[in-house]
């Protein structure tokens, strides 16, 4: 039972801000970049539900559209990640000579370089941030997390009777990779692929409220976290809805991945 | 002397990592298209004025060649300098690596002095209500970035109850209290996230230890819980969590580049966004090469102390050395 509480409680929560994200794309309460100085620093009332920011604009709206922004930052890096580290990690766990070391020592070498470290070097090259280099970065810092858990669990898979087997019978290393290694480590990146969404979204944030994500036009929760801050003496609670969402939206993931990863290997539940 | 034979393969591999990561670095600044003259200046800068700044940092020079300078440079010490003051950038790097290293070590002293006590009562209690919460604090905690911790806490600290300053700076040469006490809230923010993360493998290395005979029979021969914990818990659990520790010294020194620009302080992370804005690129990459540095520095550290300790890693790392020979 215990098992799948979190399992549910994150799809729950990951399912809230994938709707939130959704539903921004068709409509927002306001124009989330609608500035109304008649209306600035309003508490939570209607028609503005979350309120209304130092310029006016509605809090709700730019949470929805920061779900979305969020969700796409997410996606991208988590496929730039696994895309690239998968068939990496799988092809270290192939090739137990030097190609497969160079592969991981490779990755060792981009682990030095942190998600955050790498968007700020793309975004001082580039001469400012865009969501671009802030995907891509994060997208390329989580590539040896994914290398080294495909790596780990191919290397279990290989060793299994049913691969010797088809290698005895003359099955070439492609097609054992595709038909056999594949489907069985599909779980455990299943759980790193929500566990990095998590840090990506995390990322993300920070990035945003150092300004070198999105441009300040668009709105996201660590650029809304950023513009609360300079009210935090007169209206701490600008704060709080930005950070809410952030801390649900990864909380979300991280439960998620804790949850799959017990559905999908019974072993790795404690001794109880 | 097998060990010596390891500690020193870990160390080639260092030196090795440390120059393809100086060559990435220099590699994302100067060859990503846009020329760096021209993001220095920015948009508004005339041909001439940009033909003017890259006679100066000498970018008409082949991109092989600049490195190379660049890394001759570094080998002496010299981190090159500002496209902007055109001083030297040593020094001023520098003078910003104190405020960082007092964050960075008073964060992990206060993450492992929150995280050891709680990992350890929730591993004990895993099977209680009590132990449960303290795993759920732990995900809450992982959930929420280190700057939004620092904010939640100026709100409550600096705002509501006017204890502490919300920001600033002043030298522990200067006046050791105040020093302390602007220092606070930003350790606290950065040490209570990373304590959350550090807690799930405290306690999954002591749930490790009471999974095993040792601790069992400590048990059946009347030991306490408590004893039998700080005996045998302590040593085999220690050494998994002295490793994770290690390796989350660069994780802060990452949190603190955050956490050093929502608490105004003037440390590295400060001086490299600062630049970053003012597109010093110089200055940038030259903090980038020493963050990294440090990072490569850490993980290479705690691979040596691990093999260096452990006696069982010690012979695997002997074998994985003999099997390459073998090769």
């Amino acid at each position: 039972m215990r098992r799948h509480w979190s399992l549910y409680v994150g799809a729950g929560l990951v399912g809230l801000v994938l709707l939130l994200a959704a539903v921004s794309l068709f409509w927002t309460p306001f124009d989330p970049t609608h500035v109304d100085p008649e209306a600035r620093l309003l508490g939570p009332s209607w028609p503005h539900l979350l309120g209304t920011d130092g310029l006016g604009q509605d809090i709700f709206s730019r949470a929805l559209v920061g779900a979305r922004v969020c969700i796409q930052v997410g996606v991208i890096a988590v496929a730039i990640g696994s895309v690239i580290g998968v068939p990496l990690g799988m092809a270290a766990a192939a090739s137990r000579s030097w190609p497969g070391q160079l592969i991981m020592r490779a990755a060792d070498i981009v682990y030095a370089f942190p998600a955050l470290l790498l968007a700020i070097l793309l975004a001082a090259a580039k001469g400012g941030g865009s969501i671009l280099t802030a995907m891509t970065a994060i997208g390329i810092a989580s590539v040896p997390a994914f290398a080294r858990i495909a790596r780990g669990a191919a290397l279990q898979v290989l060793s299994q009777d049913y691969v010797l087997a088809a290698r005895a019978s003359g099955i070439g290393p492609v097609r054992i990779a595709v038909s056999h290694v594949a489907p069985n480590i599909a779980p455990v990146v299943l759980v790193q692929a929500s566990v990095s969404f998590g840090l990506a979204i995390l990322a993300e944030a920070a990035l945003s409220y150092l300004g070198l994500s999105a441009p300040p036009a668009t709105p996201t929760w660590g650029r809304m976290l950023y513009e609360a801050q300079q009210y935090i003496f007169s209206n701490p609670n600008l704060a709080l809805w930005p950070g809410l969402f952030i801390a649900v939206a990864v909380l979300g993931f991280n439960l998620l991945g804790d949850g799959l990863r017990d559905r999908f290997d019974p072993t790795l539940v404690e001794v109880r | 002397m097998p060990v010596a034979r390891a500690l020193l393969r870990r160390l080639a591999v260092f030196v090795a990592s440390l120059l393809v990561a100086s060559v990435v670095v220099f590699g994302l600044i100067n060859l990503l298209p846009g020329d760096v003259a021209g993001v220095i200046l920015g948009s508004s800068a005339t041909p001439d004025a940009i033909e003017a700044l890259r006679q100066q940092m000498g970018l008409n020079v082949a991109a092989p060649l600049r490195y190379l300078r660049w890394m001759g440079g570094l080998l002496h010490g010299d981190l090159g300098r500002s496209a902007l003051s055109n001083s030297p950038i040593g020094p001023l790097v520098a003078s910003t690596l104190g405020v960082t290293f007092s964050l960075v070590v008073l964060a992990m002293i206060v993450a492992v002095a929150v995280a050891l006590p709680l990992g350890a009562f929730s591993a004990m209690r895993r099977r209680r209500a009590s132990g449960t919460v303290v795993s759920a604090l732990s995900q809450l905690g992982m959930s929420v970035p280190a700057f939004l911790v620092g904010l939640a806490l100026v709100m409550l600290f600096a705002v509501k109850l006017h204890w502490l300053p919300a920001n600033g700076y002043t030298p522990l040469t200067q006046d050791p209290l105040d020093w302390l006490r602007r220092l606070v809230l930003p350790v606290l923010a950065l040490g209570i996230v990373q304590a959350a993360v550090l807690v799930r493998y405290v306690r999954g290395a002591f749930v490790d230890v009471l999974n095993q005979d040792y601790f069992r029979t400590a048990r059946a021969v009347g030991w306490t819980n408590r004893r039998a914990l700080m005996r045998h818990g302590m040593r085999n659990a220690g050494l998994q969590i002295i490793t994770v520790v290690g390796l989350q010294l660069a994780t802060l020194l990452v949190g603190a580049v955050v956490i050093e620009s929502v608490f105004v302080l003037p440390g590295m992370g400060k001086l490299l966004l600062d630049s970053v804005a003012t597109h010093d690129l110089p200055v940038v990459q030259a903090i980038v090469m020493v963050l990294v540095a440090l990072i490569l520095a850490i993980n290479a550290i705690v691979d040596m102390a691990y093999a260096a300790i452990d006696p069982r890693l010690r012979s695997q790392a002997v074998s994985d050395a003999d099997e390459e020979a073998d090769e």
